[in-house]
């Protein structure tokens, strides 16, 4: 038996040996595939490691976080906090994004400044705690030494060893941040070594950022570690149930998993892109395996004359698409994490969609992930094989071992029903809501579409076809009615550039959709002349009250609406709102509404994003109650407004409103309506002269426009990179199988040479098929591609990332692509049919005889 | 003469900014006013509240002697004065409190550090009332019923401690100023309370005993303490059988000889004398080396003193050998504090306890 199984192994696996260039093609797609899922998911895993350990070094030991928005809450909860019987420890906190101004900021970012009280950190979060002074000893720390500043010293920082190399400073150096429109000044009292290498942040005390930063009064967080025996669940109630509207508690797990959830849609939609260049690899291994049978057709044949069962056959043919799937891996592997390795230096953890900054990741080790995609790099490669191995063992063999005509292979595989029930499946879940917030049966739709149409792809070729009129030229003539005779044969290849054009397709109607939703958007949030800001970098800067009227008396101006941003925690378990305060009374348009509803009178009306009536479920119309202040306030969803800015929701309340109900007078942003016949120029001279010039920044809309939809493209610069990919290896087995198919075809070439065709006829009526196969994929792929991109548009990213857009199709684009892969597909057929006369005629007829 | 000076250690890693502020000059005309001087003093640098003493209970139906330690300590760092934040780090609070259990072989210990304020930290004016989160120590009645009550909560041990004083307080020096070197700057307002009658309750190891015993308490102020010079000190306070009281200390050198010296006797009658430097001698008669630390410490002492009536010529032995505080992973500071006996020819003259300071290193305030 062991005779048997190696004979075995060494007609099948052998095969793969002695002629590697049929199966490179497939190898190399999977390898692809493997490596693009690979890199996606360790550089997912380095940035959240990154991000889970930027968030432990904070909260160290604690037991539980009181946590409010970036805004803070009443520094009062701290000394209640600490008199609670059921915990021991409690260090108060207030972290600041702080930007640091002149050469150090320069590219810098922001800074993620933790103000800190030593004496109750200390226990919580060592890392924290700048080490004692260097010295050979306390007994003989010179003078020197001894007076180096410490952290309890005024405007004295510790930097993070990532920070103070980002930033190039060193212990001693002089460092300014943002305060309001002024500036901190700062001196670096040291390192803190016991920060992880990829961690920007910056320590400093309580007292000092409170003071510094103009946040007396503030914290924005709390840190508690329980007394030992105290229940963590239970104090966690008792503890959540006495705190003011809009703070919350969570545990150090909650908090990790609730900042991971911020850019989850995001990382499971990569993730799911890296998915569909396996697909695309399956279908590549099974147009090869589906040639690569039709070929062996004798061969596997004799194998059955020989004794060897159809399920052994069967069972050999996976065993070497499982081969094919390992190699792909074993390339795909290394490749995905070198990848990795370049994209985060090159465009960091988040793949430039913004998600992850302070930290500079790491490179990860992934094994779930990894194991995940070999495991999945194998099963496409099995997948693919499954059909064509199933059609060689239906086969029977002494038919296939006289004839070896392979016009009838596969004819089986067109029955329609089970494509049918696929794309009515596809249609009946697309309606099921989110799963965990994730668009799980947006997904399995997309998945469905695509196999339904390329289960009653044979169906519609065999229509098509049938209805094609006979052409009077010989060389299109027997084209078309060899697709009339074998349509199953032709649609192996048709099914790649279905699957091809569909993917790429739908991805290029979203993204086209996308993008002119942001551009019409841009236009409507950006209605002033001019915009100021008083700095990129959070909430360490702002205007007070005095810039405000230096900015109000600037000559030149007709209008000026003021903006303040603060956040608001609505639920614990959920990323943090965006608060606007905007005048909303004068001109609702300023916010590009959806849908609006008069308030009763005596009522407060703010607008909500898309993004609250997903996640929060506020409908027009309903009141809810807003954490303002220490206070919930109750207010009425007058409107309903699309943002395509923040994700995780945004609120819109009139600036007036906000300052009597919060006394709030600070502002953020200010939009600019020049008067009539001033000069933009001039006008921005007045403000920076009456303005701290380093700490304002001053736009006009165009150049955010311009720098917005950069950010857009930059994002989904990977998107199209792995799109790019899926065309690619749909291309290369729509040529795969061509080459394939054409060589098995042989002998029927040589007769056709017989009874008097040209090479060039020949040559001319193999480029006829393979146009009319590629015609039959492009159509059939636009179809199911527009099918997939209204799924992506309305339910994966309505319930990803919570807003809707208008469905945009780029004809010319779509156009211009659908002729492309005909082209290509065309002249992949004409040089596989050359290739495959280099055979003389005669003794292609013979081959078999 | 306290070694929680040690945590001024600490404080000097977290903050170095002192020269700024103009602390008060402990000066020597100055009076001691009680009740209002047991309170807090917060314009001088540094000031302490100090309580050693010896416990006695009954466990498992035998009689168990323990020493025990209880110290707040209160630092003005000279900085964050003008910051408004009500965090700013202008006082600091620190407690410090250990258990010599000779069952146990060795120190327990357990601290509390914060910057005053919130209501969680504080050393009130006017009267002793000092609070760290929920550790305190605070003086209440008047005359007779006068108590002083001190709580303290760690890890391992846990006690609430009831000191009645049984006498008027003792003020050290010259009347109650006392010079720690050559140079009269370096000196503190330093006043006694001995032979405090102790009853309470003392828990560790999960159980609580009703405790009693004698204690000795100390309060001292002062902005410039220490001199460059000094490598560290030794100190004792000893209730004495007879109910006298004995404090005395030396100020040693980086030679390990004594720089200045001095203390103060109470008889029985209620006489008291002041030592001078030359009036004090310490003389090491056995040392006991650290295994955790190295350090080499004079465990027992001849106390060597001249007094109006003569010399007076005692021997010091501790309750057990380590009772070395090892606390290099908080405030890095590492000296000896014991309970001990002193005797004379076999006869014990009193109760109290040592402290060892600056045979590892020299002490930075």
């Amino acid at each position: 038996m062991s005779g048997m199984r190696a004979v075995l192994a060494h007609a099948f696996l052998g095969h793969l040996v002695q002629q590697p260039g049929r199966a490179l093609m497939s190898v190399l797609a999977l390898a692809l595939g493997v490596a693009l899922g690979v890199a996606v998911s360790v550089v997912n895993r380095s940035a959240l490691d990154e991000f889970g350990r930027g968030l432990r070094t904070v909260s160290g030991q604690a037991d539980i976080e009181v946590r409010g928005a970036r805004g803070g809450f009443d520094e009062s909860l701290y000394p209640q906090l600490a008199q609670r019987p059921e915990v021991e420890t409690v260090s108060p906190l207030l972290e600041i994004d702080a930007k640091p101004l002149g050469a150090a900021g320069e590219g810098g970012g922001a800074l993620k400044l933790i103000g800190l009280d030593v004496f109750r950190a200390a226990s919580l979060s060592v890392a924290l705690i700048p080490p004692p002074a260097q010295g050979t000893g306390r007994g003989e720390r010179t003078a020197e030494s001894a007076r180096a500043p410490g952290l309890l010293d005024e405007d004295t920082l510790y930097l993070s060893p990532a920070a103070a190399q980002r930033f190039g400073l060193a212990s001693g150096d002089a460092i300014a941040l943002q305060s309001g429109v002024g500036s901190a000044r700062f001196r670096i009292g040291g390192l803190l070594p016991a920060v992880g290498a990829g961690q920007m942040l910056a320590v400093t005390d309580i007292a000092t950022a409170q003071w510094r930063f103009e946040r007396l009064g503030v914290l924005t967080r709390i840190d508690l570690r329980l007394r030992e025996g105290v229940d963590a669940a239970s104090a966690l109630r008792a503890i959540g149930a006495d705190l003011p509207p809009g703070v919350f508690v969570a545990t150090p797990a909650q908090a990790e998993s609730q900042a991971a959830r911020l850019s989850r849609a995001y990382r499971v939609n990569l993730t799911m892109l890296a998915l569909i260049a396996l697909v695309t690899g399956a279908f590549l291994v099974f147009s090869a395996q589906a040639v690569n049978v039709v070929r062996r057709r004798a061969e596997l044949a004799f194998l059955r004359a020989a004794g060897i069962t159809r399920g052994a056959l069967v069972r050999w043919l996976l065993l070497e698409g499982a081969l094919i799937g390992a190699l792909g891996s074993l390339i795909g592997v290394p490749v995905g994490y070198a990848l990795a390795a370049l994209a985060l230096r090159l465009i960091g953890g988040d793949l430039g969609a913004g998600y992850f900054q302070g930290a500079a990741p790491a490179l990860a080790f992934d094994p779930w992930g990894t194991t995940g995609f070999v495991a999945l790099g194998i099963a496409a490669a099995m997948a693919g094989s499954a059909a064509p191995a199933i059609e060689a063992a239906r086969s029977d063999p002494a038919l296939a071992l006289k004839s070896g005509d392979a016009a009838d292979s596969f004819a089986r595989f067109g029955p329609v029903a089970p494509g049918l029930l696929c794309l009515s499946a596809a249609l009946a879940i697309v309606w099921l809501p989110p799963i965990g917030g994730l668009p799980v049966f947006g997904y399995a739709a997309i998945a469905l579409l695509l196999i339904g149409s390329v289960l009653i792809l044979p169906r519609l070729a065999r229509l098509l076809f049938a209805r094609l009129p006979t052409p009077r030229a010989p060389w299109l003539a027997l084209a078309v009615l060899q697709l009339r005779g074998a349509p199953h044969l032709a649609t192996l290849g048709a099914a790649g550039v279905l699957a091809a054009v569909a993917l790429a397709g739908a991805m290029a109607i979203m993204v086209g959709s996308f993008r002119q939703s942001v551009d019409v958007w841009l236009s409507q949030v950006l209605p002033a002349d001019l915009y100021l800001r008083a700095s990129r970098a959070g909430e360490s800067g702002h205007f007070d009250t005095a810039e405000q009227v230096a900015i109000q008396s600037t000559p030149g101006l007709a209008r000026i609406d003021f903006l303040r941003h603060q956040s608001l925690l609505l639920d614990p378990a959920l990323p943090q709102v965006a608060l606007i305060a905007r005048p909303l009374t004068a001109d609702r348009a300023a916010l590009p509404l959806l849908a609006s509803v008069t308030v009763p009178a005596g009522s407060i009306g703010v607008l909500a994003s898309e993004a609250m009536q997903d996640l929060y479920g506020w409908q027009l119309g309903q009141r809810v109650r807003l954490p303002l202040a220490g206070r919930e306030i109750e207010v009425v969803v007058a409107g309903i407004w699309r943002d395509y800015a923040r994700q995780h929701g945004a609120v819109a309340i009139d600036l007036a409103t906000y300052r009597t109900q919060t006394g709030d007078m600070r502002v953020n942003d200010v939009g600019l309506w020049l008067a009539p016949g001033a000069d933009t120029a001039q006008v921005a001279r007045a403000l920076r002269a009456r303005l701290p010039a380093d700490s304002i920044e001053l736009a006009e809309p165009g150049e955010i426009r311009k720098i917005s939809l950069g950010i857009f493209d930059r994002t989904f610069a990977v998107t199209y990179a792995l799109e790019a990919v899926a065309v690619a290896i749909g291309i290369a087995g729509v040529a795969a199988s061509f080459a394939a198919l054409a060589a098995a075809r042989r002998r029927e070439f040589g007769v056709l040479r017989h009874i008097g065709l040209t090479r060039g006829e020949i040559a001319r009526m193999l480029g006829a098929e393979g146009a009319l196969v590629a015609v039959l994929g492009v159509l059939t792929g636009l179809a199911t591609g527009t099918a997939i991109s209204l799924i992506l548009i309305h339910v994966v990213n309505r319930q990803s990332f919570h807003w809707s857009m208008e469905l945009v199709l780029p004809w010319g684009t779509l156009a211009l692509f659908g002729s492309a892969i005909t082209l290509l597909a065309t002249a992949a057929a004409v040089l596989s049919a050359r290739a495959a006369m280099q055979v003389d005629a005669v003794r292609a007829v013979r081959e078999d005889w | 003469m306290r070694a929680v000076l040690i945590a001024a250690l600490w404080l000097a890693s977290l903050a170095a900014g002192a020269a700024a502020v103009d602390y008060p000059v402990v000066r020597p005309e100055v009076s001691i006013d009680l009740p209002r001087d047991h309170g807090a003093h917060p314009a001088f640098r540094v000031e302490w509240w100090y309580v050693t003493g010896w416990l006695e209970a009954i466990e498992d139906g035998k009689p168990v002697t323990m020493g025990f330690q209880v110290t707040f300590f209160r630092v003005r760092p000279g900085v964050q004065e003008n910051n408004p934040s009500r965090f700013a780090a202008s006082q600091i609070l620190f407690a410090h409190a250990a258990l010599s259990d000779p069952r146990r072989g060795r120190l327990m210990h357990a601290e509390r550090t914060a910057r005053a304020g919130f209501g969680l930290a504080q050393a009130s004016e006017g009267d002793l009332d000092v609070r760290l989160d929920d550790w305190s120590m605070r003086r209440e009645g008047a005359g007779d019923g006068e108590a002083i009550l001190a709580r303290v909560a760690g890890r391992d041990f846990a006690y609430d401690l009831r000191l009645l004083p049984t006498g008027p307080a003792l003020l050290n020096g010259q009347r109650g100023f006392s010079q720690k070197a050559p140079d009269p700057r370096h000196s503190s307002h330093y006043y006694s309370l001995p032979q405090l009658a102790v009853s309470g309750k003392l828990t560790r190891e999960g159980r609580t005993l009703a405790v009693s015993g004698r204690a000795w308490f100390d309060h001292e102020w002062s902005s410039e303490y220490l001199p460059e010079t000094a490598s560290g000190w030794d100190w004792i306070g000893i209730n004495l059988a007879d109910g006298g009281a004995l404090m005395a200390f030396r100020m040693r050198g980086k030679d390990g000889a004594a720089l200045w010296a001095g203390g103060t006797l109470r008889r029985a009658d209620g006489r008291v004398e002041a030592l001078g430097p030359r009036d004090v001698a310490f003389e090491p008669q056995r040392e006991w080396t650290s295994p955790r630390t190295g350090s080499r410490y004079p465990v027992a002492m001849r106390v060597r003193l001249s007094t109006s009536l003569g010399p007076l010529v005692g021997e010091l032995t501790p309750l057990f050998d380590d009772q070395e505080l090892d606390s290099r992973r908080s405030t890095g500071a590492v000296y000896w504090e014991g309970a001990v006996v002193l005797s004379t020819g076999g006869k014990e003259l009193g109760r109290g306890y040592l402290e060892l300071t600056g045979y590892r290193e020299r002490l930075r305030m």
